[in-house]
């Protein structure tokens, strides 16, 4: 029974708990009871709030007893990734540097979710200030993918990925400012959607790249994703980056997900998915293979740039996280070195033991693409790119309706496989990271496994503030497959 | 643009950074910086002369609300995380020694 109810998608759980088929606080038990048998192996989660996830479900059920108005996630338990503010709890950011960090306040996401009357459960694992893409970065624990225990769930949202996947919650929030909410969905055979740059407060998400980062919904199903864009999208004037209506209004994402696209056109670029193992390679032409066969067209476009996109982007969000991560200064919080008696000593002693091997590399990288003399020959040269991929995408839009690609060349790889070169970890974002630059949305769903059983994404992008179209495109695959499929959990 | 970077200018990039690294990481940082500035290089392959530079992709410019009185966090949250504090201070080493002061 459990695991039936485990099993349950967030839509089908929301539905049954509104109705009160079953209770919030069942789901929340059985799903804490998950956490406390899986997540010793997964390290999906760094905290677990138990006793306020069970008072806050006790909190909802009353409200559905004594008819209520209650909000869309009702009861539901959901994780959040460990870079969003929460007002109860630590916000580490999985770094040694933050790792006492009570943040005032909850970020704009966190308070939707509990305006529509969530069940926060825990906060999940990432590579160190989401810099990476295997989750190995993290200060505090290994998360492993589900599917495989001994490879990664991806990154840098792989603990939240982890435990979608694994049933220790029914969606999760990461983010994403190269991939990270895209690869690891792909990874751990998930459904994760980067909306455009603006659909989304980030207030209160622990800023790594401010022009790319972006928080979205990793769920078990399209549906699911769209639910959860219902919850958090809009404007916030806290953050100054978020759109407001007149700009681009907000959709309802979930009303429209049933039937067909008419002549629906696929852009892609073949060059691009051979660029991938055969294996990913051919799952991605049996996925344009059922669109085409719901009628779509399949047009080849040329995107010139986009092979420039990984180079930009470790430019740009490295300058950007030099100078977001200057506040940890060891003054206002955070960790700080005892034995230094001067200033500028404490600083530099403070940083260099809180922060990891990747958030120092791209701190520095980030310091001297900016420093005097290399500015424009870097930064500036870079921003420039930066347009020619926009560019890219724009151009693409005017021919076709959605541009699909694998999310990543390959599946989940190895522990340790990439961490030795830093370099060859960087280019495994090489089909996720234009869409950060270019500020377009882009999701990731099931599309198939590779011959060790291992999940494959398709990725799709559409035109910016278009997520209601590019979840519907999705909807259409996935009605028409049999994904996602979940790992076994013993 | 220089295709490698050496560890001279690595330390110097780590005092800018304010990262008291250990020799070891920048000898490894040496190494690992220059294969990343090397693969940067890339960008040098094409002519931008005429691209304007996109810092950011919205149409939005110039955000503004009006100048109000609102709550803040006041002092006590915003000192509960300090590593050293006083009532109402944050508390750092010494910047200035006795005789300058």
């Amino acid at each position: 029974m459990s695991n039936e109810i485990l099993n349950l998608n967030l839509i089908e759980i929301a539905h049954l708990i509104s109705t009160g088929e079953i209770t919030s606080l069942q789901a929340t038990q059985i799903t804490l009871d998950a956490i406390e048998k899986h997540n010793p192996n997964i390290n999906a989660y760094l905290s677990v709030f138990n006793e306020q996830a069970i008072e806050q479900a006790k909190k909802v059920d009353a409200k559905i007893a004594s008819k209520q108005t209650i909000g869309p996630l009702a009861g539901v338990p959901i994780a959040v990734k460990d870079n969003m503010c929460t007002a109860f709890g630590t916000t580490t950011c999985a770094s040694k540097i933050l790792e006492n960090f009570h943040s005032p306040y909850n970020a704009t996401v966190i308070e939707k979710l509990l305006a529509a009357d969530a069940v926060i459960v825990g906060k999940t694992n990432l590579d160190e200030f989401a810099m990476g893409s295997s989750t190995e970065n993290s200060g505090f624990a290994q998360t492993k993918n589900p599917w495989d225990t001994q490879r990664v769930p991806g990154g840098s949202s792989g603990g939240s990925a982890a435990a979608v996947a694994a049933r220790m919650c029914y969606a999760a929030l990461g983010s994403d400012t190269g991939g990270s909410i895209r690869q690891p969905a792909s990874f751990c055979g998930i459904v994760g959607l980067k909306p455009t740059y603006g659909r989304v407060s980030r207030y209160g998400l622990v800023a790594y790249g401010s022009s790319l980062d972006q928080i979205g919904p990793m769920t078990r199903t399209v549906g699911d994703a769209a639910l959860m864009m219902n919850v958090i999208a809009g404007h916030d004037e806290r953050d100054s980056t978020s759109v407001n209506a007149d700009l681009a209004p907000v959709a309802d994402y979930k009303a429209d997900l049933c039937g067909q696209i008419k002549n629906l056109k696929i852009g892609i670029v073949t060059k691009f998915n051979e660029g991938a193992t055969p294996d990913v390679c051919g799952a991605i032409k049996d996925a344009i293979a059922v669109y085409k066969s719901m009628g779509a067209e399949i047009i080849e476009i040329d995107m010139p740039h986009f092979d420039y996109s990984i180079a930009t982007y470790y430019i740009v969000a490295t300058a950007e996280a030099s100078s977001n991560l200057a506040r940890y200064d060891g003054v206002h919080y955070g960790y700080r070195n005892k034995d230094a008696d001067e200033l500028v000593a404490m600083y530099s002693k403070s940083r260099a033991e809180g922060f990891g091997q990747e958030v120092k590399r791209r701190i520095m990288l980030g310091t001297y693409v900016l420093s005097s003399g290399y500015y424009d020959a870097y930064y500036l040269k870079a921003l420039k790119v930066r347009n020619l991929i926009r560019s890219d995408y724009t151009n693409a839009f005017e021919k076709c309706d959605c541009i699909m690609m694998p999310v990543a060349p390959s599946t989940a790889f190895k522990f340790g496989e990439k961490t030795a070169d830093p370099l060859q970890m960087y280019l495994s974002d090489i089909y996720t990271i234009a869409a950060n630059l270019a500020g377009v949305p882009g999701i990731s769903i099931p599309c198939g496994y590779d011959s060790q059983n291992l999940p494959i994404g398709l990725q799709i992008f559409t035109p910016a503030f278009t997520e209601h179209k590019m979840l519907k495109i999705a909807a259409m695959y996935e009605k028409n497959t049999n994904f996602p499929k979940l790992p076994e959990m013993k | 643009m220089n295709n490698k970077i050496d560890e001279n200018t690595v330390r110097k990039v780590a005092k800018l950074s304010r990262l008291a690294l250990a020799d070891n990481e920048i000898h490894e940082f040496t190494a690992q910086l220059s294969a990343v500035l090397e693969y940067i290089e890339k960008l040098k392959e094409l002519n931008t002369d005429a691209v304007e530079p996109l810092a950011h992709c919205l149409p939005v410019k110039n955000v503004f609300r009006p100048d109000e009185v609102r709550d803040s966090l006041g002092t006590d949250k915003a000192l509960a995380n300090a590593p050293q504090r006083d009532e109402n201070h944050f508390i750092v080493p010494k910047i200035l020694d006795e005789v300058s002061a």
